[in-house]
């Protein structure tokens, strides 16, 4: 390896108000260097106030940005040595394509013969050699987006930020580079943070999540342990599918009505009461009227959608409402499928018993 | 069927009324131009003859190729001071906070609907303190002033329809304010800061009020002369300076264009 | 690993004053570059005005008094100025309407390439010196001029009829530079207005006629009041058209203004008549942004 290039960045304490909104409320937060953060939340949350904070363009009321050892709070965008891409592409319409991606290189007095070879260098790493001779509008898309990365790396810094830079583009393109962009990461020696408002996208790409809400961090975890142990019911529904039910928590146990819940995973503490998420696909249907004890529940089918790689079932259960379960294709095929009206037990297991505070304290 | 029958009537009348405006408002601007090229010895519609007469009276006229000379001296530096001051007051307004910009604003828009009269009378008057009456220098900052909004006006919303991210992009990608904005912004809202440059060249060649108390002497612009030319009588030699007039005009309109579109062509 | 450390909201906030330094000093950078446009505008265009206005207060004697104000209110020379430029302003904004609405509503009704081709003969003179106009309404409305003579050989009238020189001229001339002041506004709102409501009111059972008076109408509004407003301030101030048309008979606002500092020197009577006219102007235009906002006098 290279003798360690990316950067850590070390926030803290940042603040930002918009009269009387809080953009950011005194976030701290620390990534590692050659890390793939993701800063994931609603739009308004403060994501990508933070970002621009990051880069240079939203001056914070106050707090502290580090880049490795180096402050960077007070330092102009352009000092900050950090790539960036931007959600509108943000390229140089009257340039080649060429002379987009070199125009960090011409920046920095590098020779126009080296300026040719590393734009062509890093192009050809987004996989678009031997189009710098194009036009910006004769590209799709897709192309568009990978010249707005080659342009953003091609002077190699050592932190990439990037602001939802996938979404203008269709579901198919998307799910394709992103993949791509991961495979790019463990290609570059840089720390790249991204912002998007797309669980699953930030699932599938980052090392760690940080979940934004009200200009704050809820919480920063991988994306394994965030989508499974979510510290605060917010972070629990922004991530995945689910629908949750109250609970009363009472000396580390959880009662779901009278009966007690069995978990093996600690309960956060919070305000403003507790939560059970289930998640749909973590229910296990077992046939036939079973017993309610512990955590299996039971109720009727109350109808039955098909969904191609799964099969969604609304079980109507008597006291709490309806509950979705989501049973694989072909395991709907191993265990048979209930039919409308026939009543089924549905079993959640303790290590996947989740209970979340309403809010983080 | 009585329905169908009334909106053809009504579409038809709203054609000839259509119709009839603008020739109302198209014929008297261009009739100056055939009778510029009348033969006869007074003004004539339509000419019964072609000639240069009147060209030629005009060319030779010292006085009026002096005026001519001061007119485009005048227009020429006006555009020259007000085009890159208006850019970038346009530009630090852009990037200022909402409320600085739009208290600006107001106040950039008033010289556009104060009576021009009261800004001659105005200029007039500062002008005979500061001895600038009847100066070159006086009649260029007498017309950069009123010139500067239709610059800042129309940089204002070229920058609005700009897409600032890519300033945003250059910076983050190592170039400086100033180097981002000469690189990124300036080629893409050319277009915008050439139509203001060629809104503050016709208004000051076409200036008439103020000229009119402040220019004077050997300084007089050609709006102040042909003013008082048509105080006293209808001189068919004003037909061919306006021709002239309204050549230079378009011509300076077309550059425009012409640079514009090929700006164009790279969006 | 726990990142997020809650302490409450921070009293003092870290680097703050750092960062407000450098804020302000970024948005001095801004007001540097606006300045000198800025300064050019007030010191030409404003401070004079203002100093101008402050001498209407001035008596001959140099003493603070109204008496400025006084004789244009019982002078009746004044008072005949404000009448005639009164009526003349609100003739030529009537005409203009007249004649500007139904152009822009049939503008409306072309396809876009055809009417925006049709524009250009609204926007040549637009662009066109108000000399060069104001000349060939001389030359076409004189005695001799193309209008008199069809007019009679047509068996119209049996001699030439008087257009220049007096009010028919002044009045002529103003609506054909005034004009395009309000169709630019008029037609800009008109092409904004979705045309699919004015069909969905006739799919409902209204008539073309109620169509448009009940849908089309009230929406074109905006702009036709913003016209209306632009062409009244212009109107009111404005000095070359009336003076060479006119020919002395016609004496607006403007040229008396003019003719006070010129030919008497008197600059209190000026300045007291110049405070009126601008007044008058600002509270046209203040009506304007009450109702509409600023910003519609000027989206051509």
């Amino acid at each position: 390896m290279f003798a360690n290039k990316s950067q850590t960045i070390d926030i803290s304490n940042l603040c930002k108000s918009y009269g009387s909104v809080n953009a950011l409320d005194d976030v701290s937060l620390n990534i590692s260097a050659g890390e793939f953060l993701t800063l994931l939340g609603p739009s308004g949350s403060g994501k990508t106030t933070l970002l621009m904070a990051l880069a240079g363009f939203v001056r914070p009321d106050g707090g502290s940005i580090r880049f490795g050892d180096r402050e960077m709070i007070t330092t102009p965008p352009h000092k900050r040595g950090l790539g960036m891409v931007f959600q509108s592409y943000a390229l140089f319409p009257f340039m080649t394509v060429a002379e987009n991606v070199a125009y960090p290189l011409k920046i920095r007095g590098v020779s126009k013969s080296d300026q040719k070879i590393r734009a062509e260098r890093a192009l050809e790493t987004v996989e678009l050699g031997g189009y710098g001779n194009r036009r910006i509008n004769q590209l799709s898309g897709g192309q568009k987006q990978r010249v707005a990365l080659a342009r953003a790396m091609v002077f190699e810094p050592q932190i990439i930020l990037m602001d939802e830079p996938l979404s203008a583009l269709d579901k198919k393109l998307r799910e394709h580079m992103q993949i791509e962009l991961k495979a790019l990461h463990q290609k570059l020696d840089a720390t790249i943070v991204y912002v998007t408002h797309d669980q699953r996208e930030a699932l599938t790409m980052s090392d760690r999540i940080a979940v934004v809400n009200h200009g704050r961090i809820e919480q920063v975890e991988t994306p394994e342990r965030l989508y499974r142990q979510p510290h605060s019911f917010f972070v629990a529904d922004f991530i995945g599918e689910s629908i949750s039910l109250p609970v009363t928590v009472a000396k580390g146990t959880a009662q779901l009505g009278e009966r007690v819940l069995k978990s093996d995973l600690p309960i956060a503490l919070g305000s403003g009461g507790h939560r059970l998420v289930v998640r749909p696909e973590l229910l296990e249907v077992t046939p036939g009227d079973v017993p309610e004890t512990a955590n299996d529940l039971s109720g009727y089918v109350h109808d039955i959608i098909y969904q191609g790689d799964s099969v969604l079932v609304i079980v109507q259960h008597d006291s709490v409402g309806q509950i979705n379960v989501r049973v694989p294709a072909n395991r709907a095929g191993q265990i048979g499928l209930p039919s409308k009206g026939e009543r089924i037990g549905l079993a959640l297991h303790p290590e996947d018993t989740i209970i979340v505070p309403e809010h983080i304290s | 069927m009585e329905q169908v029958g009334q909106r053809k009537i009504d579409g038809m009348w709203l054609t000839v009324v259509g119709f009839a405006v603008l020739f109302f408002l198209i014929l008297p601007t261009l009739i100056v131009i055939p009778i510029s090229f009348g033969g006869g010895d007074f003004l004539e519609f339509p000419p019964n003859s072609f000639s240069l007469r009147w060209y030629e009276s005009y060319f030779s006229s010292i006085e009026w190729m002096s005026a001519t000379k001061i007119s485009l001296i005048v227009a020429v530096m006006t555009t020259a001071i007000a085009t890159p001051l208006g850019a970038l007051c346009a530009y630090g307004l852009h990037c200022s906070t909402p409320r600085i910009r739009n208290t600006a604003q107001a106040f950039v828009i008033m010289p556009l609907v104060v009576p021009v009269i009261l800004t001659a009378v105005g200029v007039f008057s500062l002008y005979a303190k500061l001895g600038l009456n009847y100066t070159l220098t006086g009649i260029v900052i007498a017309h950069t002033a009123i010139a500067l909004p239709f610059v800042i006006v129309t940089v204002m919303s070229g920058l609005q329809n700009y897409d600032f991210d890519q300033e945003l992009a250059a910076r983050s990608l190592g170039a400086s304010r100033a180097f981002a904005l000469w690189t990124i912004t300036v080629p893409q809202v050319k277009f915008s800061i050439q139509t203001g440059a060629f809104l503050a060249f016709v208004t000051s060649l076409d200036e008439v009020v103020i000229s009119m108390l402040v220019s004077g002497g050997e300084n007089a612009t050609i709006t102040r002369r042909m003013f008082n030319s048509m105080r006293d009588h209808l001189d068919p030699t004003i037909a061919a300076i306006s021709t002239c007039l309204i050549a230079v005009s378009i011509g300076a309109l077309i550059c425009v264009r012409f640079l514009g579109s090929r700006g164009e062509v790279n969006e | 690993m726990s990142i997020h450390e809650s302490n409450g909201s921070p009293q003092s906030l870290k680097n703050a004053s750092k960062i407000k330094f450098e804020e302000r000093r970024e948005s001095l950078t801004f007001l540097g570059l606006s300045l000198p446009a800025i300064l050019a505008i007030l010191i030409v265009v404003f401070l004079p005005i203002i100093w101008l206005s402050s001498l209407s207060f001035y008596n001959a004697a140099g003493e603070l008094s109204m008496e400025n104000y006084a004789r244009i209110y019982e002078s009746a020379l004044y008072r005949r100025t404000f009448v005639v430029t009164f009526q003349i302003s609100i003739a030529v904004t009537l005409i203009c309407v007249l004649l500007g609405y139904p152009l822009c509503y049939w503008l409306t009704k072309l396809p876009d390439r055809t009417a925006s081709i049709l524009m250009i003969f609204v926007l040549v003179p637009f662009w066109t010196s108000i000399l060069v106009r104001t000349y060939a309404w001389l030359v076409l409305l004189q005695r001799n001029g193309i209008i008199n003579s069809s007019l009679m050989s047509l068996g119209i009238i049996d001699e030439p009829l008087q257009l220049a020189h007096n009010l028919t001229g002044s009045i002529i001339g103003m609506v054909h530079v005034m004009l395009p002041f309000l169709v630019l506004p008029l037609y800009a709102t008109m092409r904004s207005i979705d045309t699919d409501l004015v069909r969905a009111a006739v799919g409902l059972g209204s008539s073309p006629r109620e169509a448009f008076w009940r849908v089309f109408f009230p929406m074109s509004r905006p702009g036709l009041f913003a016209g209306i407003v632009l062409v009244f301030i212009l109107s009111l101030g404005f000095y070359v058209t009336p003076a060479l048309m006119g020919g002395g008979r016609v004496q607006m606002l403007a040229q008396r203004i003019e003719s006070t500092i010129t030919i008497y020197s008197n600059w209190g009577a000026a300045s007291a008549l110049g405070v009126v006219l601008l007044l008058l102007a600002l509270v046209m235009i203040w009506l304007m942004h009450r109702v509409f906002g600023l910003d519609k006098l000027f989206m051509r």
